[in-house]
């Protein structure tokens, strides 16, 4: 047991050297900070967990999650085929085109936009997670209803976002437009639109991780004896913690890389943004 | 500016209105149709439309019978006489919507409080320290890619397990929610001040405590407040969700949970409107706040 500790404690002061010798290195080495930070960080805790004797049912150490992980990977897949293919991407689509096309159908009028803008952030603060008892209600259990809180969650971010995009071009450049006598459909597609797509792409950024926590939350109101929010519910009863921790880790793992795939598109599409270069 | 806007607000806050009434109509027409038809009966529209703005369990209830719902659980409630106050019973009765609107938050408020110190101190430590910036930041982002809504139940089963329970536990998911925004903000802000003031500020001999004080700090409040005002509303919804899997005794949480058990669609969508509310008023009262200390500091337009 104290070997665990003191183990944990040379780790510890160990990462914690290397990382401060890392940090006056080259831009390679500054890369490798955060690693070495987080692989310190899962030593200590698989440490803490046997030197303090720690009993699984509060905090399972971090190999006991990778054997669960790698023990139930046909649930756990079955799971993110229902919470993420099934509920997450349709809901996240359909949300985020909604508001997209919304902005774009009152960019016209100013009056509505001052009104619904105050609406919209106030919208985009409020606890929607809650209408999830409502929305299965209506769409019942299976994935329908999930979707649906997806999209009343990502709705109002990517509409307060895409309406703030859509006011960043410049007067100079819709001048400049208005003397190549551009229509109204010219200037939107080549210059607002474009200006208004890293605004855009916070919206759907903030949106993504949304996204997620909407779903799960839903499946705790009822669902098909499927999807990752269920396992975690049932799995808690059961106090099977490993399990849930591996639900979390393909949560995270799935948010990090749905964040990085729309970081990635952003990349690609508004290169020419200062933040980007 | 104010008065430009008020005309178009209640104008889209009206079409909200009539639209939920159409929708409530619209929703709720089956049931009637099919009772009718259950009676033997046919029905006509100027027949189901009154009736589908009383029904007892509505798919969608109107507005005016949440509102009725809010004033019979809060001003309008019969106090019974075991209370001695009108006060108490507020505060104690079950039936009573500040009850539970109390629970939610001080949860809330406690897990914000929580969540603004470690954020204020993370920033501080990032942005003195390059060991700490280099390691931290990154870390600070992933933990965010966790959705800790959805494990909320598991860290109030833990936390349980560990002698933590009720108040301080809801408080601790508040805090995670919250301390992200904090910290992002106020490492933003805390650098903010340009190369030319700390210079100056270095011409001036100043420890590294004064720039803080006397620069830094100063000029990082508007990136903090912006901040704050998205970590308030994210620590009820999590207050909220704390509340869901406990099988908690009160608060806007265990409101929508025993509703949903028990089909009580008002109770529901009375505890989501109070909610609601509630989010506004801390939001708004933070941005009074603002407005009073940047005017004090001489940084408001």
């Amino acid at each position: 047991m104290t070997i665990w500790l003191v183990l944990g404690a040379m780790i510890w002061a160990g990462g914690w050297g290397l990382n401060i010798w890392m940090s006056r290195q080259s831009v390679f080495a500054t890369g490798m900070v955060p690693v070495i930070f987080g692989v310190t960080i899962l030593f200590l805790w698989e440490a803490a967990v046997r030197g303090f004797e720690v009993s699984p049912v509060i905090l399972p150490p971090p190999s006991a999650v990778g054997e669960a992980l790698a023990a139930n990977m046909p649930t756990l897949w079955a799971d993110f085929v229902q919470t993420v293919l099934k509920s997450v991407l349709p809901g996240y689509a359909i949300g985020c085109g909604a508001a997209v096309l919304t902005a774009i159908a009152i960019d016209r009028s100013p009056f509505l936009q001052r009104g619904l803008l105050p609406i919209g952030n106030l919208a985009a603060a409020l606890p929607i997670v809650g209408i999830a008892p409502i929305m299965v209600m209506w769409f019942g259990f299976d994935w329908q209803s999930k979707a649906a809180v997806v999209v009343l969650m990502v709705f109002f971010p990517t509409l307060v976002n895409t309406m703030e995009g859509l006011a960043a071009s410049e007067r100079m450049q819709r001048d400049l437009m208005r003397t190549y006598a551009a229509s109204y459909g010219q200037t939107l597609v080549k210059l607002r639109l474009p200006a208004a797509a890293p605004f855009i792409f916070n919206g759907l950024k903030i949106s993504s991780t949304l996204a997620l926590i909407g779903a799960i939350v839903a499946e705790f109101f009822g669902t098909p004896i499927v999807g990752m929010g269920f396992r975690i519910s049932t799995e808690i009863g059961r106090m099977a913690l490993d399990m849930v921790w591996a639900e979390i880790v393909v949560a995270a793992l799935t948010g990090s890389l749905f964040y990085g795939l729309i970081t990635m598109i952003e990349r690609a599409t508004t290169f020419w943004h200062p933040s980007q270069r | 500016m104010v008065m430009r806007s008020v005309l178009p607000i209640t104008t889209i806050l009206a079409a909200l209105i009539v639209l939920w009434y159409a929708g409530a109509i619209f929703l709720n027409a089956q049931w009637e149709r099919d009772q009718a038809q259950r009676a033997g009966t046919t029905i006509t529209w100027a027949e189901i439309v009154p009736k589908t703005m009383q029904q007892d369990r509505p798919m969608l209830p109107a507005p005016h019978q949440v509102a009725e719902e809010i004033w019979k659980t809060t001003f309008g409630q019969r106090i019974p006489r075991r209370y001695d106050s009108t006060l108490e019973a507020w505060i104690h009765s079950k039936r009573s919507l500040f009850h539970h609107a109390w629970i939610t938050l001080s949860a809330t408020l406690l897990g914000f409080a929580m969540g603004t110190v470690i954020g204020l101190l993370l920033a501080i430590g990032i942005v003195h320290n390059r060991v700490l910036d280099l390691s931290l930041m990154p870390w600070v982002i992933a933990s965010q890619t966790i959705p800790i809504l959805a494990v909320a139940p598991m860290i109030i089963v833990v936390l349980y397990n560990v002698g933590i329970s009720g108040l301080v536990a809801k408080a601790s998911i508040s805090a995670y929610l919250s301390f992200f925004p904090v910290v992002v903000g106020a490492v933003k802000g805390l650098r903010s001040p340009d190369p030319m003031q700390l210079d100056l500020m270095r011409t001036y001999n100043a420890s590294a405590s004064q720039i803080f004080w006397k620069l830094r700090w100063p000029s990082s409040l508007p990136f903090v407040f912006a901040s704050l005002k998205i970590a308030v509303a994210i620590a009820l919804v999590g207050a909220i969700i704390g509340e869901l899997p406990t099988g908690a005794q009160g608060g806007f949480g265990a409101r929508m949970l025993n509703g949903s058990y028990y089909g009580q669609v008002l109770i529901i969508w009375s505890a989501l409107v109070s909610a609601a509310v509630c989010a506004g008023l801390l939001v708004g009262l933070i941005g009074l706040v603002q407005r009073v200390v940047l005017r004090r500091m001489g940084m408001s337009r």
